[in-house]
């Protein structure tokens, strides 16, 4: 067991509200909360003096990649990238090779995520090899922990078939998520239909792509009473649909990317690759409506779409490169720095939130009290430092920020008690 | 000027100033010995993705009759067959020592793409859906050799849009010389969005054909039947095809162009494509000389 931390001089943040106060974690749990307490014999003291201390950044979206495409990423180097980020726990996509599907493979990963830098959640798969024509087996993989499934990558096309996993999911007390595209009407697309791809010659998604599978899922949700959440919304009228959802009062979640606020499709000008990510960047009018939704709760959750390709892959054409960008290390700048929100609102958005989605909470995302699991991140809002794609913990290099100056980074992480991160430095 | 990626990176001086040029090495190739020695020495390679045949000719015709040394890089030839990545086969071919690398590729963008990863200057020479700026030119020196000027001046360019690298390079190039450019075509073969670009649109190819100074018809594929994008291309001829009939709608001076290859019969009838008024083979010899052109003012600074 590890020893005892004190996290000296900070200001803590939860769900609660904010107070001038130490933390002091002993044997996994947070001993104590309170100013000016005394340090236990042989503890190591971390300045947290300037900073946020916070209920540590879940994420609901990360693509760790591991099994089959480790030479991308694997569940040490993601979490790790989670952990720099101020993250103490990830859900892992389930887009694997083989793709998790089974209650194999769910322990697999649950095994590889044992002695990660955070925890590692994985969400399983709806439909068999998620392939869209068959049920995975939910319950088996339910009984191992799992609370989230989606095929993400792709939507579940069929109706029928999203309705029966709907029905069946709803006695097990997880949640669907759904990775919102209508496959027909998005077939051939690379990137944001509309004023750029048709400048650029590039062919475009349309946001009704999304839309549709949007509305579709909240008439699901309300023929079968079960709750449904909607990952990477991207489109003002995405937004628009979930905020009408919600005041209808069905079950329904949504959750943003990082990128979906920050950059518009004008970046694929470049013709670089790592600008290309599914949903593809859309319009300012885009951005403005994710935005929007974030800052009225329509939007519960910023979550990364940390999709890590190497080099090589992002050095295709950009028709022929895959989608995905990195994100699980610049998502609290961004979010500290482009919403214009308060930081108890922000980190509302990035840990209790999304901690209660992934079933997660209360023992991360929970207030900061004696007794709950020390999961916890000291966020320095006025570090500010630059993107060096060379410099991140990822396996892959293809962040979309390279050369940004950031400003706000977790300084200290900890996890089930222990120092996983003292001064933006891993500690394994 | 390093490389030529776009039309936009030219304006109008800079087009202005490839036609000028034009005019000089059209008069070498008409010379017994159609040669000069203004690239001596400067080696340029076509790396062609996709199959051309006028394009990645009249490249090479260009560079030869400059006196530059030519290599030749073609999909069925290369080392890409065995899954050499893109930038590989770039930086290869850079390392074997190149002035300007030639690109047709099939993707959009792939000319940015290579001129950020090497030091040798880059010619547009297609890229997807994109552009093809050298094709634009010599359009822009066809007109001016027919028509005078481009100025005040009305092209209607027909047919699948969408999917033309040409219409947008010659959008550009023509609004750049003071035309105005009205679109034609079925709106599924037009792109999603028009937004910033100065044309007008119709779909009344009688109408257009009657106030024109030229006509450039695009080539059609049969892909878009596949597609769904049309019906057929019968119904295609039939609503946007420059039938003998229509050719009749023109003024008496209009002009008639095609970059090529066509397909007698559908965009264009078979005996249109013949008339004096036609300027599609002028197009292919023109191209030449504004390759010439093209190759010179990025690699002939200091040595002419």
């Amino acid at each position: 067991m590890s020893g005892a931390v004190v996290l000296r001089g900070g200001t803590v943040v939860d769900e609660t509200g904010s107070r001038r106060a130490d933390v002091v974690v002993a044997d996994g749990v947070v001993a104590a909360v309170g100013e000016g307490l005394e340090a236990p014999r042989g503890a190591t003291v971390l300045d947290a003096g300037g900073c946020v201390v916070a209920p540590g950044l879940v994420d609901l979206h990360a693509h760790l990649r591991e099994p089959g495409n480790e030479e991308a990423e694997t569940i040490e180097t993601g979490a790790r990238a989670a952990a720099l980020g101020g993250y103490t726990a990830v859900v892992a996509m389930p887009n694997t090779d083989p793709p998790i599907d089974s209650a194999g493979v769910v322990r697999e990963v649950l095994e590889l995520g044992a002695g990660a830098c955070c925890e590692v959640r994985p969400a399983g798969a709806i439909t068999r090899g998620r392939a869209g024509a068959t049920l995975a087996p939910l319950a088996e993989m339910a009984a191992l922990g799992v609370r989230l499934f989606t095929d993400d990558g792709a939507g579940v096309q069929d109706s029928r078939l999203m309705r029966r996993a709907l029905e069946y999911a709803s006695s097990l007390g997880v949640t669907l998520a759904q990775h919102c595209e209508d496959a027909g009407l998005a077939a051939g697309g690379h990137m944001h239909e509309g004023e750029w791809s048709s400048r650029l010659g590039v062919p475009g998604v349309p946001s009704e792509a999304e839309e549709l599978m949007v509305a579709r899922d909240i008439s699901l949700s309300r023929l079968t009473g079960a709750p449904v959440h909607f990952l990477h919304l991207s489109t003002a009228g995405s937004v628009a649909l979930v905020r009408a959802a919600k005041a209808e009062g069905l079950r329904v979640s949504a959750e943003a990317a990082p990128h979906h606020f920050c950059l518009t499709a004008a970046a694929v000008a470049s013709y670089d690759p790592v600008f290309k990510v599914n949903p593809p960047l859309r319009s300012d009018a885009d951005v403005a409506a994710v935005r929007s939704g974030l800052a009225d709760g329509t939007i519960d959750a910023i979550a990364t779409d940390h999709a890590p390709h190497p080099p090589e892959a992002k050095e295709a054409p950009f028709d022929q490169a895959p989608p995905g960008m990195l994100g699980l290390e610049t998502a609290l700048p961004l979010a500290l720095g482009e919403l214009g929100l308060p930081v108890g609102q922000v980190l509302a958005l990035l840990s209790w939130r999304p901690a209660r989605i992934a079933g997660l909470a209360p023992g991360h995302g929970g207030p900061v009290r004696a007794g709950v699991p020390a999961n916890l991140c000291v966020i320095d809002p006025g570090d500010t430092w630059v993107v060096d794609p060379d410099r991140l913990a990822s396996r892959s290099r293809n962040t979309p920020y390279a050369g940004r100056t950031l400003t706000g980074r977790a300084r200290h992480t900890v996890l089930r008690g222990e120092p996983v991160v003292i001064d933006a430095e891993a500690q394994r | 000027m390093k490389h030529l990626l776009s039309v936009a990176d030219l304006g109008r001086d800079g087009i202005e100033e490839v036609l000028d040029l034009t005019d000089s090495f059209v008069e070498v190739s008409a010379r017994a010995i159609p040669k000069v020695p203004a690239l001596r020495g400067r080696t340029v390679v076509s790396l062609f993705y996709e199959d051309s045949t006028r394009t990645r000719l009249s490249f090479e015709a260009a560079a030869k009759r400059l006196s530059a040394d030519t290599m030749n890089f073609s999909v069925g030839t290369s080392a890409v067959g065995k899954g050499e990545s893109l930038r590989d086969t770039v930086l290869t071919i850079e390392a074997m020592g190149v002035d300007a690398i030639v690109v047709r590729h099939g993707s959009s963008g792939v000319p940015w793409q290579v001129a950020r990863w090497v030091d040798a200057s880059v010619v547009n020479a297609g890229d997807g859906w994109h552009e093809h700026p050298t094709q634009a030119l010599l359009d822009c020196y066809t007109l001016r050799e027919r028509l005078g000027t481009l100025d005040q001046r009305h092209i209607a360019i027909v047919g699948d849009v969408k999917h033309s690298r040409v219409a947008r390079s010659d959008v550009l190039a023509y609004t750049a010389l003071g035309a105005s450019v009205t679109l034609v075509a079925p709106p599924t073969l037009l792109p999603p969005s028009l937004e910033g670009w100065p044309v007008e649109v119709s779909h009344d190819l009688d109408g257009v054909l009657r106030k024109v100074d030229a006509v450039e018809l695009l080539r059609m594929q049969s892909e878009r039947q596949t597609e769904a994008l049309v019906p057929s291309l019968r119904e295609y001829t039939a609503t946007y095809g420059l039938t003998r009939e229509r050719a009749r709608l023109l003024p008496d001076e209009a002009v008639i162009m095609h970059p090529g290859p066509m397909n007698r019969g559908v965009e264009i009838a078979a005996d249109v494509a013949d008339l004096p008024r036609s300027v599609v083979t002028r197009q292919v010899a023109n191209g030449v000389a504004v390759r010439m052109a093209v190759l010179f003012l990025l690699l002939g600074a200091g040595t002419a």
